[in-house]
C-alpha cells in the first residue's frame, strides 16, 4: 500500500508532456486522476520511475459540439462527462455510463482519456465509447493521429497508443434519437462490473458494448447483425456471448457472465435507461 | 429535580473531536515525547501457505537506504511460545522454521522511514520447502499433512476433551415423523476495522516498557508483553490511544505488537509499526468460518424433538481463540430460543493454512442461531407449515426466573414469542406475504422474500465484574477511570451519564479514562457486549458509594449527622434536610478532603452472571431471479437488551451490527486459491457492505430487564450480527424456494443464487 519511489514531473501542455515522456522513455508515466494508476502504484503491480502528471492541462478539459460529433478532451473528468448539457442532449448513453462510474469521489478525479488510456475491459467507458462508435485522437513527438475505438484495444490493459503518445481528444458521434440502455451488473453500488452493457438502438441500427466480458471491451457484433437482419431483441440478445471471451474470477463464472451478457443486453436494448 | 437522565438520548460526548479534529490513533503519536524519532518496523511475511523455511538472505535489505537492522526470529532468540488452548501447538512469534499462512511474519525490517522499510522488503529472500496447503475444513481434519507435529492431528479441539459426548447419528432420530438434514457453510469473513493495527514500543530509562497499542484490552496485553519481552508485568505499561473499531480482532495481542519492545531494546530505540489494509487482511484474525452438519427432527405438527450439531470450526494456522468459540459459544447456544427436549452437540476445531480465527461480533453465537434458525426453516418448508408458525409452536415460554436449556446453558430472562410478534407487527409481515403471493402469481422477474429470526444470544460472558474509579477535582469535575475500552461504543457518554445519575455532577464535566494500565490497573476490557452491565454497573456502584463519602464529608463540614444529609441533584451540592440554603458543593468536599487523599473512590464490582439479550428480525429482499441479484429492501429488529441507557447509543449498536450481519448474509466472504493465496486482500476485491447495499433498519422497542447486575441492562453490541443474519440468509431463500431451492449457503450472491434456482428447476 505504499509505492516505490518515484519521481515526479508536471506538465502544463500535451506538448511538454510528450517532449516528457520522449525525454525519459519507458520508465515515466502519464498521471492523469490517479485513479487507476495509483492503486496500481500502491499494490507496487506498477512501478514507473517518472509521473508526469499530465491533470492540470486546462485546455484538454472541455466537452464540445463538432456537428456531427461531440469533441470531448481527454483530461475531463467523469463528472464533467455526467453532469454535461451538451452530453445529455447529443450523447446520453456515455453521461449515464460516467455517472456510474466508482463513487463521487473517483469521479471528480477520474478523467474519460485516463480510462480509455488504462483500456481496462472492466471500465465502462471504452465499453460505452466503442458501442457509440467513437473514435479517440492521440498526439505523440511526430504530430496526431486518430484511431478508431473498434481497432484500439489490443489486450489485457494494453492499447494502440505508443509509449510516447497521449490521448487527446474523443469524439463521440450524435445518437440522433436512438433508444439506449446501460446495464451495470456488479456486487456493491460501487464496484466495478461483473458485466456491464451500454447500448443504443436507432431502427435496425445499433451497437452494444460489453463490459468485463474478456481482455478487451467487446463489441457484440453479432447482436447488431441479428437486429440489423430483423431479428427480435430477444433472438438477438442471445448472441451477446458470440464475440465475449470472459474470464472465471472471484466474483463470477465465465458460463455466468455469458447468461448475465445475455440478460443484460435484452434489458439494455428494450427500454431507455432512467 | 429533572427526572433521570438515563433512558434519554444523550447527544455523544465523543462526536465533536471526532467530526472536527480526528480522534488521535497510535500512529498520530508524533508528538508523544518517548516516540519523538521512533524508527519504523515492516514485517515480512510467509508468501506461501504452507512450507518450511529452508533459508532466509537479509544481506541485500541490510545494505539498502534507510535500514536500520533486519532481523528474523533467530536473531531475536525467539523461543517458542505454546497456544493458550492446546499447549502442543507451539510458535516462535516471527516463523523460524515453519510457515503456516500466506501472511505470518518471518523478518522485522528497521528503518528511519516507513517507505524505506516497505522498499526493502522485496529484497528479503526466503526460501521454502513448499508444503501441501490445507485450506478445505474437512480435507485439513482428515490429512495426514499435520500443521503442528505435536498435536498428532490437525483437529486441535475436540468437544469431546471436555467430557463431553460424540454425537450418536442418525439413530438419534429414530422416533421422529421427519427429519431434516442440513449442511451449513458459515463462511470465513474478515472484521475489516477501520484502523488497521497499530502500536509504537519505548523503553523508560526506569527499564520499564511503554506499549502505546490498538486494543480493546490493553490490561490483558499487560502479560503477554512482559512473556514477550521477558520482563515482570509490573515492567509493561500499556496505554490505548483512539481506536478505530477492532469488532472482536484487537482482544488478543498478536506477534506483531508483542515483538516492538524486544525490536526497541534490540535497536536502542523506540519504534512503531502500523500495518497496511492488505496486511490487515491478512494478518488481523478472521471471524466465523464454520462448517455445520445440523440434523432436526420431530413431528408433522411442527414440534421439533430433536437437534443434532456438529459445528467444525476452523481456527486458522494458529490455535488462536476462534478455536474456543465453537465449544464454548456455539454449544452452549445450539437450543437458541427452542425449547428442544433432546439436543446433542459435538464441536471440533481444526487448524487450516489459512488466517487464524479469533472473535468477531457475536463470535460463536451467530453461528448458533444461524444452524438453528436455518434448521427451523428447512423443517417448516419440509413439513409444508409457515416458518413462524412452527417457531412459535417450538419457543420456550416467557421466563422472568432463570431457565435451563437441554445442553445446560441457564438464560437469565426471556420473552421471545413477544418480540417476535412486535417484529412481525412492525414489519407487516402479513402484508408482505401477501405482496409475495401477487410477485409469484404474476411470475414476475423480481421475486419477494421474506426471513424471520428469533435469537437469544450471552452478553457479559467474559468476566464477572469491572473496575471503576470515581474521583472528584478541587473544581468540582469528575474523572471516571474505567476497565472497559471504548472504540467506538461511547462509554464518555454512557459512563458519564451513570455517574451524574448518582452525583448530579454534570456530563461535560466528567471524563473518561480508560486503557491505560497505571491508570487503571484491573480491567477486562471491551468485548462480548460486557461494557455497560459489567463496566458501567460498576461505575453506577462507585459513584453510589462515594455520594456516600460526600455526604460523610458534608456532615462533618455542616456539622450535621451524615443521614440528615441530601444529595441535591440539580445544583450538584449537599445541604442538611430542609436548610438547602447552606450547601456545600463538590468541589467544596474535594478541595476539603484533600489532605485526607481527597474524594475518590474505586472498586470492583461484581455481577451474578451473564445475560441473555434476544430479539426478533424480519428481512424483507427482493430476489431478481433471471440474474440471481439479490436487493435488501426492508429490515426489522426488535432486540431486547433489557434497560435500556441511552436509545441513540442502542441504535447506532443495532443498525451497525446489522449491517455487519447483513454483509456475512449477502456479500463478504474471505476466499483463498487452492494454494492457499488469499484472493480477498484488499477492500476492492473483499465486498466490505456499504451504505447503498442496506435499507433503513426500521428499530422495535423491547426492554425486558435483567436481574443481574444494577442496572437492568442485557448487551446490544453485537445482537445485530446474531439476529440480522440468518434472517436475510432465511429470506434469499424463501424469495426462491417456489423453484423448489431448500438451501443456498451464505453469502448469497446472485451467481449462487442464480445457479441455485437453475439446478432446482
Ligand atoms: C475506488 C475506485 C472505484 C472505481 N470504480 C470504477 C468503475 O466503477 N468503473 C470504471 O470504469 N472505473 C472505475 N474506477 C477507475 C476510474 O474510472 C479511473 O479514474 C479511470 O479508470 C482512470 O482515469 P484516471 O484519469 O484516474 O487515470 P490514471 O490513473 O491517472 O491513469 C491510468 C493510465 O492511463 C494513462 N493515461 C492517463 N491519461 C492518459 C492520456 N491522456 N494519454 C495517455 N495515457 C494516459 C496513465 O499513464 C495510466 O497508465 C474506479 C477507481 C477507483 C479508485
Amino acid at each position: 500500500m505504499i509505492p516505490a519511489p518515484f519521481d515526479y514531473k508536471r506538465a502544463s501542455s500535451a506538448a511538454e508532456a510528450i517532449s516528457l515522456v520522449s525525454e525519459y522513455g519507458e520508465d515515466a508515466k502519464f498521471l492523469a486522476g490517479g485513479h487507476s494508476l495509483l492503486p496500481l502504484m500502491k499494490l507496487r503491480l506498477a512501478q514507473p520511475a517518472v509521473l508526469i502528471d499530465i491533470a492540470r492541462i486546462e485546455d484538454l478539459s472541455y466537452i464540445r459540439d463538432a456537428g456531427n460529433h461531440i469533441a470531448i478532451g481527454a483530461l475531463t473528468r467523469h463528472m464533467d462527462v455526467e453532469k454535461s448539457p451538451i452530453l445529455a442532449e447529443h450523447v446520453p448513453l456515455l453521461s449515464f455510463a460516467a455517472s456510474h462510474v466508482g463513487d463521487p469521489q473517483v469521479r471528480h478525479r477520474g478523467t474519460i482519456g485516463g480510462s480509455i488510456a488504462h483500456a481496462d475491459s472492466a471500465s465502462d467507458l471504452p465499453a460505452t465509447t466503442l458501442a457509440l462508435g467513437a473514435t479517440y485522437v492521440v498526439q505523440g513527438p511526430n504530430g496526431t493521429r486518430e484511431i478508431a475505438a473498434a481497432d484500439f484495444y489490443k489486450g489485457f490493459l494494453e492499447s494502440a497508443l505508443a509509449p510516447d503518445e497521449m490521448l487527446t481528444e474523443i469524439r463521440v458521434p450524435k445518437m440522433n434519437g436512438a433508444t439506449w440502455g446501460f446495464q451495470k451488473f456488479n456486487r456493491r453500488a460501487q464496484d466495478w462490473a461483473i458485466v456491464g452493457v451500454a447500448a443504443w438502438k436507432r431502427g435496425t441500427e445499433s451497437g452494444v458494448g460489453l463490459v468485463n466480458m474478456g481482455s478487451v471491451p467487446v463489441l457484440a457484433t453479432s447482436v447488431a447483425k441479428a437486429i440489423a437482419g430483423g431479428a427480435s431483441i430477444g433472438d438477438a440478445a442471445k448472441l451477446a456471448g458470440a464475440e465475449a471471451e470472459p474470464q472465471s474470477d472471484l466474483n463470477a463464472s465465465a458460463q455466468y457472465r455469458v447468461h448475465l451478457a445475455e440478460v443484460l443486453v435484452r434489458r439494455a436494448l428494450e427500454s431507455t435507461s432512467k | 429535580m429533572a427526572g433521570s437522565i438515563l433512558g434519554n438520548r444523550v447527544l455523544r460526548k465523543e462526536d465533536p473531536k471526532f467530526l472536527t479534529t480526528g480522534g488521535v490513533y497510535v500512529d498520530d503519536l508524533l508528538t508523544e515525547p518517548a516516540l519523538v524519532g521512533a524508527l519504523h518496523v515492516t514485517y515480512v511475511r510467509s508468501s506461501v501457505a504452507h512450507g518450511i523455511i529452508t533459508s532466509i538472505d537479509t544481506s541485500d535489505a541490510k545494505s539498502m537506504p534507510g535500514i536500520v537492522a533486519v532481523l528474523t526470529g533467530k536473531d531475536l532468540g525467539l523461543e517458542p511460545v505454546p497456544s493458550a488452548y492446546n499447549p502442543a501447538a507451539t510458535r516462535t512469534l516471527l516463523a523460524t522454521d515453519k510457515v503456516r499462512f500466506v501472511g505470518e511474519p518471518i523478518v522485522a525490517i528497521v528503518s528511519n522511514t516507513r517507505e524505506q522499510g516497505e522498499d526493502a522488503i522485496d529484497a528479503v529472500i526466503i526460501d521454502y520447502d513448499v508444503l501441501p496447503a490445507l485450506i478445505d475444513l474437512e480435507e485439513a481434519m482428515a490429512s495426514t499433512t499435520l500443521l503442528y507435529d505435536a498435536c498428532g492431528s490437525n483437529v486441535v479441539f475436540d468437544s469431546m476433551v471436555l467430557g463431553l459426548p460424540d454425537n450418536t447419528g442418525d439413530a438419534y432420530f429414530a422416533d421422529c415423523e421427519v427429519v431434516v438434514k442440513g449442511r451449513y457453510l458459515n463462511q470465513r469473513v474478515a472484521p475489516c476495522p477501520l484502523e488497521v493495527r497499530g502500536a509504537a514500543a519505548a523503553w523508560g530509562k526506569d527499564g520499564r516498557l511503554t506499549e502505546w497499542l490498538s486494543t480493546q484490552h490493553a490490561q490483558g496485553a499487560v502479560a503477554p508483553l512482559a512473556a514477550a519481552n521477558g520482563v515482570e508485568e509490573s515492567m509493561v505499561h500499556v496505554k490505548t490511544p483512539d481506536v478505530g473499531g477492532g469488532f472482536g480482532a484487537k482482544i488478543g495481542a498478536y506477534p506483531e505488537e508483542l515483538l516492538l519492545g524486544v525490536i526497541a531494546k534490540r535497536v536502542g530505540k523506540a519504534v512503531r509499526w502500523r500495518e497496511t489494509r492488505s496486511e490487515s487482511m491478512v494478518g488481523l484474525g478472521h471471524g466465523r468460518a464454520q462448517l455445520q452438519y445440523v440434523t432436526i427432527g420431530g413431528k408433522r405438527d411442527g414440534t421439533v424433538t430433536h437437534y443434532q450439531l456438529w459445528a467444525i470450526q476452523d481456527s486458522g494456522g494458529w490455535v488462536d481463540m476462534g478455536t474456543i468459540l465453537a465449544p464454548f459459544m456455539t454449544r452452549p447456544m445450539s437450543s437458541g430460543v427452542y425449547a428442544i427436549p433432546n439436543i446433542e452437540c459435538r464441536t471440533t476445531s481444526v487448524v487450516t493454512n489459512t488466517t487464524p480465527t479469533v472473535a468477531y461480533r457475536g463470535a460463536g453465537r451467530p453461528e448458533a442461531t444461524a444452524a438453528i434458525e436455518r434448521a427451523m426453516d428447512m423443517f417448516a418448508l419440509e413439513i409444508g407449515m409457515d416458518a413462524v408458525e412452527v417457531r412459535r409452536k417450538n419457543l420456550i415460554p416467557k421466563f422472568l426466573t432463570p431457565h435451563t436449556t437441554v445442553v445446560g446453558q441457564t438464560y437469565d430472562v426471556g420473552d421471545y414469542e413477544t418480540s417476535l410478534d412486535k417484529a412481525l407487527v412492525a414489519a407487516d409481515y402479513k402484508g408482505w406475504r401477501a405482496k409475495q403471493k401477487a410477485a409469484r402469481d404474476s411470475g414476475a422477474t423480481k421475486q419477494i422474500g421474506i426471513g424471520v429470526s428469533v435469537y437469544v444470544e450471552i452478553t457479559g460472558g467474559v468476566g464477572n465484574g469491572e473496575s471503576a474509579k470515581v474521583e472528584v477535582l478541587d473544581n468540582g469535575h469528575a474523572l471516571i477511570y474505567t476497565g472497559t475500552s471504548p472504540h467506538g461504543q461511547g462509554h464518555a457518554t454512557s459512563w458519564a451519564m451513570l455517574a451524574n445519575e448518582q452525583t448530579g455532577i454534570p456530563i461535560e464535566n466528567i471524563e473518561l479514562v480508560w486503557g491505560d494500565t497505571d491508570l487503571v490497573p484491573i480491567g477486562t476490557g471491551t468485548m462480548g457486549s460486557r461494557s455497560l452491565q459489567q463496566g458501567g454497573n460498576a461505575v453506577f456502584a462507585v459513584a453510589a458509594e462515594l455520594v456516600n463519602k460526600a455526604k460523610s464529608v458534608a456532615a462533618r463540614l455542616l456539622e450535621a449527622s451524615e443521614e440528615d444529609i441530601v444529595l441535591d441533584k440539580d445544583s450538584a451540592s449537599f445541604h442538611v434536610a430542609g436548610t438547602p440554603a447552606v450547601a456545600k458543593t463538590w468541589a467544596e468536599l474535594a478541595v476539603a478532603e484533600k489532605q485526607a487523599g481527597g474524594l475518590v473512590h474505586s472498586d470492583v464490582i461484581n455481577v451474578s452472571g451473564a445475560t441473555f439479550p434476544f430479539g426478533a428480525h424480519v428481512a424483507i429482499v427482493e430476489v431478481d431471479v433471471e440474474t440471481g441479484k439479490v436487493t435488501h429492501i426492508a429490515h426489522t429488529a426488535c432486540d431486547d437488551a433489557g434497560k435500556v441507557l441511552n436509545p441513540m447509543l442502542l441504535e447506532g449498536q443495532i443498525h451497525g451490527g446489522v449491517a455487519q450481519g447483513v454483509a456475512q448474509a449477502l456479500l463478504e466472504e474471505v476466499s483463498y486459491d487452492s494454494d492457499g493465496n488469499p484472493i480477498t486482500s484488499n477492500l476492492a476485491d473483499y465486498a466490505f457492505i456499504s451504505a447503498a447495499e442496506l435499507p433503513s433498519v426500521t428499530v422495535v422497542h423491547m426492554e425486558t430487564p435483567t436481574p443481574v447486575n444494577l442496572i437492568g441492562a442485557k448487551g446490544i453490541g453485537e445482537s445485530g450480527t446474531i439476529g440480522s443474519t440468518p434472517s436475510v440468509q432465511s429470506a434469499v431463500i424463501d424469495a426462491v424456494s417456489q423453484f423448489g431451492v431448500k438451501h443456498i449457503d451464505m453469502p448469497t450472491t446472485a451467481e449462487k443464487v442464480w445457479a441455485a434456482i437453475q439446478s432446482a428447476r
